[in-house]
């Protein structure tokens, strides 16, 4: 039951090395893809797993089947899924919760049915005799690819190729959302600001607002900025801070800042 | 890894491996490494002095003849900086992100030719100048461009932060959406070159540089080369201003340094790419390479005119950075699907269809440019005949564009018209011959000024 000798093959050296290095990392990787709790670590190692495939089927004198696994399924498939689960959450670990009942048995049982027809089509099957990497790979590797992809089975390509689009405009249709309102872009957010401005009203809806420790003593997070009249601007300290309230009051001030802030404000008393 | 067997089909490379023995292998893949290390090096001093003549200023000029090992020192510091672990961080991942970025950077130069087969010195070994070809190269280049990424993504995500994960989430985006662009630009080259081996590319420009011959191809590759490598004006990954230094930030000495160094070894790869694949590779350019019979295109000499197109390109990346602002994250990724995809997807199609045309008919490249031409003519004649849409509207409205700035200075001057200075919500200053309302600030003025005059009022 040897395939080596079945197809009349011989494993060099260098090739030998390669898969008892290779071959343990690809299963620990898919070892590890079910085991680990943490989705992004999951991700990881299929990325893993697929890079080792990828190294087997160059090996094995299919350049273009590895480049284009490593391209297309580690390139773009499993990073938009890393893309999703990041952005699901940093910290979401698979919850074991059963949801539907009788699951995990139901899950054992076809696993097990699934080992037992792959070991029965394994020692079952009668595979035809190899006609030879050289005769498949004779225009070299892409050649010998394309010429069966856009060939002999150029209408399931085309085929796979319309599944795919009808797909990709099934989730933009899904996702597709009607506008209500008109679209507020910087430029009409801009404008508003200027005509609100432009009919009198106040200029801080135009200038950016001062960041905290503005004119103030301390340049701390929590101390307000100082207007031109040396009061406090309640909006310049961050909202987190206020809605705790840590922002310092102005009991927090030193002495001399109060009787300054203070007078300023019986002055304006008796302007206005 | 397994024997390249040496193809004689034009699709696979245009090289002859056969002799190499796994210590030329090594010779040259250790060679690779230290010239990419030495690279960075100079890259850093290169691109600080080039900055500083763009900022009007000196750059490092103190250590060493023109401050050239001003980066030996600044490694040094880097690397003895504190290596900070973050507390939140996920700790396997977050050691293995460099090294994913590092080594992928390093394993893109392993297929670029620098330069034809040469005869090792002291020795009569004949070899590429070249570690290995495939015949899928340059796709292979792509595939270790998108592993390149799980270092950037990984590494931010595994900082347990929110700055390090939208960095990271946007450099997902970004590099998923540049590399279809890139892609598509490089297939119009293996339409017409005929195969993805490198080599073989370098050999099939014997005649045309591709960035010529296929300039539109060129332009988008050179722009999504910039999105590829992170740098200025698509450097929003690690935006220094909204992200503090994006996927970056919780990291420090040693590992900081790995990613810096990926950075630049990238920048050197994809300058590589656009010269193997659109600059002619290692070929001299065209009048040294007709002197004496293709003298300067044998030997030796190559490796000088593909490290002068490579540097060349590294000086567009600081040119780069020096002129353009970073652009606004939906800008940035409308230019890439609503632009250059599009643009770079018909490109591929008409290079395909005349491609096809001249394979199939047998008709000559020359009579199909010709016609191309002739129908390009045709449609730009038409194009004249047809008025143009909305002309109307805009002989109407001369007053409003004269607001936005936009106009022609034909006004009439309108004599005592009210001005409004926020006309269009946003303060102007006065059309001419409109009146300035009087100043509410000259009441205050107590020293009687000189007279007036009406140029002086009108001026606002």
């Amino acid at each position: 039951m040897n395939p080596v000798a079945q197809t009349g093959l011989v494993l060099s050296t260098g090739e030998g090395v390669l898969f008892w290095v290779l071959a343990p990392l690809a299963v620990i990787g898919a070892l590890w893809l079910l085991f680990s709790r943490r989705t992004v670590h999951i991700a990881a190692s299929i990325a893993g797993v697929m890079i080792a495939l990828a190294i087997f089927y160059t090996a094995l004198e299919a350049p273009f089947l590895g480049v284009a696994q490593v391209v297309v399924y580690t390139g773009a498939v499993m990073m938009l899924f890393l893309f999703v689960i990041m952005l699901v959450g940093v910290d979401s670990s698979e919850s074991l919760v059963e949801t539907l009942a009788g699951q995990r048995w139901i899950a054992v049982l076809g696993g097990i049915g699934l080992v037992v027809l792959v070991v029965g089509i394994v020692v079952g099957a009668k595979l035809p005799d190899g006609v030879g990497l050289a005769q498949a790979n004779a225009d070299t590797n892409p050649v010998g690819v394309a010429r069966l992809i856009f060939g002999e089975f150029v209408f399931s390509f085309e085929l796979t190729g319309a599944l795919l689009i009808t797909a990709a405009l099934g989730a933009l249709i899904l996702t597709h959302r009607q506008r209500l309102s008109k679209r507020i872009g910087q430029r009409e957010l801009a404008d508003a600001k200027l005509a609100a401005f432009g009919q009198g009203g106040s200029s801080e809806t135009i200038t950016v607002t001062p960041s905290p420790g503005v004119y103030a003593r301390h340049n701390s997070a929590d101390s307000p900025a100082l207007d031109a009249f040396g009061e406090p601007v309640q909006s310049s300290v961050p909202t987190v801070l206020r809605i705790r309230g840590q922002e310092a009051g102005v009991d927090q001030l030193d002495a001399d800042r109060v009787a300054t802030i203070a007078a300023r404000g019986d002055m304006k008393e008796i302007d206005g | 890894m397994n024997r390249i067997a040496p193809m004689l089909a034009p699709a696979g490379p245009a090289v002859d491996f056969s002799q190499d023995t796994i210590w030329i292998s090594v010779i040259k893949a250790v060679a690779i490494m230290v010239f990419l290390l030495i690279s960075v090096l100079f890259a850093l001093w290169f691109e600080r002095r080039l900055i500083g003549r763009f900022q009007q200023r000196l750059g490092p000029n103190v250590r060493g003849p023109f401050g050239l090992v001003q980066s030996i020192p600044d490694a040094l510091k880097l690397v003895l900086k504190e290596d900070i672990t973050v507390k939140g961080a996920d700790k396997l991942i977050y050691i293995m992100a460099p090294v994913i970025s590092v080594f992928c950077a390093f394993m893109v130069f392993a297929v670029i030719p620098f330069g034809p087969e040469v005869r090792i010195p002291f020795t009569d070994l004949v070899t590429p100048l070249q570690l290995t070809d495939l015949p899928v190269a340059v796709l292979y280049i792509l595939g270790i461009t998108g592993l390149g990424v799980y270092g950037i993504v990984l590494g931010g995500w595994s900082s347990g932060s929110t700055y390090p994960l939208l960095g990271s989430v946007r450099s997902t985006a970004q590099v998923i959406s540049y590399e279809l662009g890139m892609g598509l630009a490089l297939v119009s080259v293996f339409i017409v070159s005929g195969s993805m081996s490198t080599s073989q590319i370098v050999s099939s420009q014997q005649q045309l540089w591709w960035s010529i011959a296929l300039l539109p191809a060129f332009v988008v590759y050179i722009l999504s080369m910039l999105g590829e490598t992170n740098r200025l004006p698509f450097d929003l990954p690690e935006a220094e201003g909204e992200l503090v230094g994006g996927f970056q930030t919780e990291y420090s000495s040693m590992k900081f340094a790995w990613f810096y160094l990926a950075e630049y070894i990238n920048m050197l790869n994809v300058s590589a790419i656009a010269t193997t694949v659109f600059m002619g590779g290692w070929r001299a350019p065209w009048p040294l390479s007709a002197i004496n019979d293709g003298m300067f295109n044998e030997g030796w000499w190559p490796l000088l005119w593909f490290l002068i197109k490579l540097w060349g390109f590294m000086f567009f990346f600081v040119w780069v950075r020096a002129t353009l602002l970073r652009f606004r994250y939906d800008q940035f990724m409308h230019f890439g699907w609503k632009v250059l995809i599009p643009v770079a997807l018909a490109w591929v199609v008409a290079v395909a269809v005349v491609q096809g045309v001249r394979q199939f008919s047998g008709i000559d490249l020359q009579t199909i440019l010709f016609v191309l031409a002739g129908l390009l003519v045709l449609l730009a004649l038409v194009m004249f005949f047809i008025p143009e849409k909305g002309a109307k509207d805009k002989a109407g409205g001369a007053g409003s564009r004269a607001l936005t700035g936009a106009g022609t200075p034909t006004i009439e001057p309108k004599k005592d018209e009210y001005f409004d200075a926020f006309a269009g919500g946003f303060p102007v200053p006065p059309l001419p011959g409109q009146q300035l309302p009087p100043s509410k600030r000259r009441a205050r003025v107590t020293t009687p000024a000189a007279p007036e005059t009406d140029e002086e009022n009108s001026d606002g």
